[in-house]
């Protein structure tokens, strides 16, 4: 049977009966694009145009001020701290929940999941009831001359609060999906427990651990709410940059609190790059893995 | 225990489960207790007097008013957004996609200056809102403002994998039976799309409701007018007021746990959904 072919008049546009018209499609990405424009991309460019709006000069003076370089180190130190321990308990969570079947590991999941539904005040508060004078072991902790609230450890704390699902919520559907087949066959074969974990489920975990780590960090440098709560705002001690800059923007220094919330925004740029990069990474992985 | 656990080769689950259990007491579990112990020293009547204060009341009805108003706005344009970014080729995808998540990763703080900047009179969109008597900035509008920005990202995260896997048959079928694309839009690809909505929304509206960092610089936070129930708690905080601040997170707490409920179930829903089609 020959095919048959019908002349269509000169100057006809096939359209697929699956697709919307060609304007409907412009529309569309036109005002999507004009949302996205008003909502994210203006309010980040703004705060790069605020901190310069006063010269190089003022940024950077503003960026090296003494306060504000205490600021910045406080920060790291927290995320230092905050995030490692997130991950090894990202890891230790993942591996009971991915690998082995128990009895309330649902309930166990919800319960991981839990911080991300506190509101940031609450998630301070809760320390403050804690370790406070007016709190549980507030009264012991000053007779031994400890400081918890309105101290850094304070700060640590209500920060590895906020952060804790996010490297275990990353890992837990990863090695779900992997299954235990892999680290089965390396037991069987005789290697011990840890290397069967260094040398068959770190490798094939490693971008999604980089991937929860990457947005873990972020939310530490970046935790407002929380920390605030159990700061106490003492500068250049328990001031942290997102708290360094609502102080300088409360005191009307506009030029400088956008100079520090500049570096933030940075942060967040450079944590966007990272995490598209580790998701091609992943998806790279993943191709080969699904044809297999 | 024998049955707490099924039987398997793998070693480690002992230490894995036990450090898993101690951590999430010690950072999570136990100090969020505190609350709930702490608000027990009161009596109920004393709870109820201070989680019922007009100011309290006021602050409540903004809370859930402009978060409510802020995720349907997420929910329309967020499957606008994950819509155009799924189906449709433009210059600079990529990077539109990757800042669609701009909001998880920018610190709130920054968020709520930045946007303070901008719809205060004299900043880049204030300067044409002002003139048309449209005042955002230290307004309960400017609230929605700063919850539709921390919101965005949710309804299009959600969205997106679920429209991704809609089969490209199902739609072909429906055009071969007579539809045109509004009507296969309508019946066939919103009522798939609809959970995975759904849970995108209340993942908004949670987050709204406990947002503190990018509303307090916009809200202007003035007491029965524009003063979010956080802020509430802070304040009393900040007057040494222990009792207060501690019951009112409580009921925040017991919403966000109804909320975390609801979203599970609508997960859930949505997972049986997509399986079945």
């Amino acid at each position: 049977m020959t095919a048959m072919t019908f002349p269509l008049p000169a100057g006809t546009r096939i359209q697929r009966a699956t697709q919307e018209p060609a304007w409907v499609r412009w529309f569309l990405i036109g005002l999507a694009l004009v949302f996205l424009t008003l909502f994210l991309f203006i309010p980040l460019v703004s705060v790069f145009y605020e901190a310069f709006k006063k010269g190089v000069d003022v940024y950077l003076a503003s960026i090296t001020d003494p306060d504000a370089l205490s600021a910045i180190k406080l920060t790291l130190t927290v995320a230092a701290i905050a995030v490692p321990l997130n991950l090894v308990f990202g890891i230790a969570a993942a591996w009971a929940i991915a690998k082995f079947e128990f009895r309330g590991k649902n309930l166990l999941i919800t319960l991981i999941d839990l911080p991300f539904s506190v509101s940031p005040v609450v998630s301070g508060l809760i320390y403050v009831l804690v370790f406070g004078l007016q709190g549980w072991f507030g009264p012991w902790l000053a007779e031994h001359d400890m400081k918890i609230i309105f101290a850094v450890p304070g700060i640590v704390l209500a920060t590895v609060f906020v952060t804790v699902p996010f490297i275990a919520r990353e890992l837990i559907p990863l090695m779900q999906a992997q299954g235990t087949e892999e680290e089965e066959a390396a037991v069987v074969l005789g290697t011990s427990g840890w290397q069967t974990f260094y040398k068959v489920t770190l490798p094939n975990i490693k971008w999604g651990l980089l991937y929860g780590a990457i947005l873990c960090n972020a939310r530490a440098m970046g935790e407002f709410g929380a920390v605030s709560v159990v700061s106490g705002h003492i500068r250049g001690s328990t001031n942290t940059m997102p708290l360094h800059v609502e102080i300088l923007y409360n005191e009307y220094n506009f030029a400088a609190a956008f100079a520090v919330a500049s570096l933030l925004a940075l942060l967040a740029l450079v944590t966007l790059v990272l995490k598209t990069l580790v998701e091609l990474r992943i998806k790279q992985q993943d191709t080969p893995r699904g044809s297999e | 225990m024998s049955t707490f656990k099924q039987h398997s080769i793998l070693p480690g689950f002992n230490l894995a489960i036990g450090f898993t259990l101690l951590y999430l007491s010690l950072i999570v579990l136990i100090p969020l207790s505190a609350a709930f112990i702490r608000t027990a020293e009161l009596t109920w009547s004393e709870f109820w007097t201070i989680v019922t204060a007009p100011r309290v009341m006021a602050s409540y009805r903004l809370t859930f008013g402009a978060s409510f108003a802020a995720a349907m706005v997420n929910a329309f344009f967020g499957l606008l957004v994950a819509w155009v970014l799924v189906r449709y080729h433009f210059p600079g995808k990529r990077i539109v996609d990757a800042l669609v998540d701009l909001p998880f990763a920018l610190p709130t703080a920054v968020a709520g200056i930045a946007l303070t900047a901008l719809y205060a009179g004299n900043g880049w969109i204030g300067q044409f809102l002002e003139p048309l008597g449209v005042k955002v900035a230290f307004t309960p509008l400017g609230i929605f403002v700063a919850l539709t920005f921390i919101g965005l990202p949710f309804v299009v995260r959600t969205v997106q994998p679920v429209l991704e896997d809609i089969e490209a048959e199902l739609e072909e079928a429906a055009a071969t039976l007579g539809a045109n694309r509004w009507q296969t839009f309508s019946m066939v690809i919103f009522p798939a799309l609809f959970p995975a909505l759904m849970t995108g929304f209340a993942l908004a509206f949670a987050r709204a409701i406990g947002e503190y960092g990018s509303v307090i610089f916009i809200a202007g936070n003035m007491p029965m007018v524009s003063e979010i129930t956080p802020l509430l708690i802070i304040t009393k905080l900040e007057q040494y007021d222990y009792a207060g601040a501690t019951a009112l997170s409580v009921v925040m707490l017991v919403i966000s746990f109804i909320l975390l409920l609801i979203i599970n179930l609508l997960q859930w829903w949505s997972r049986r959904r997509s399986s079945k089609t």
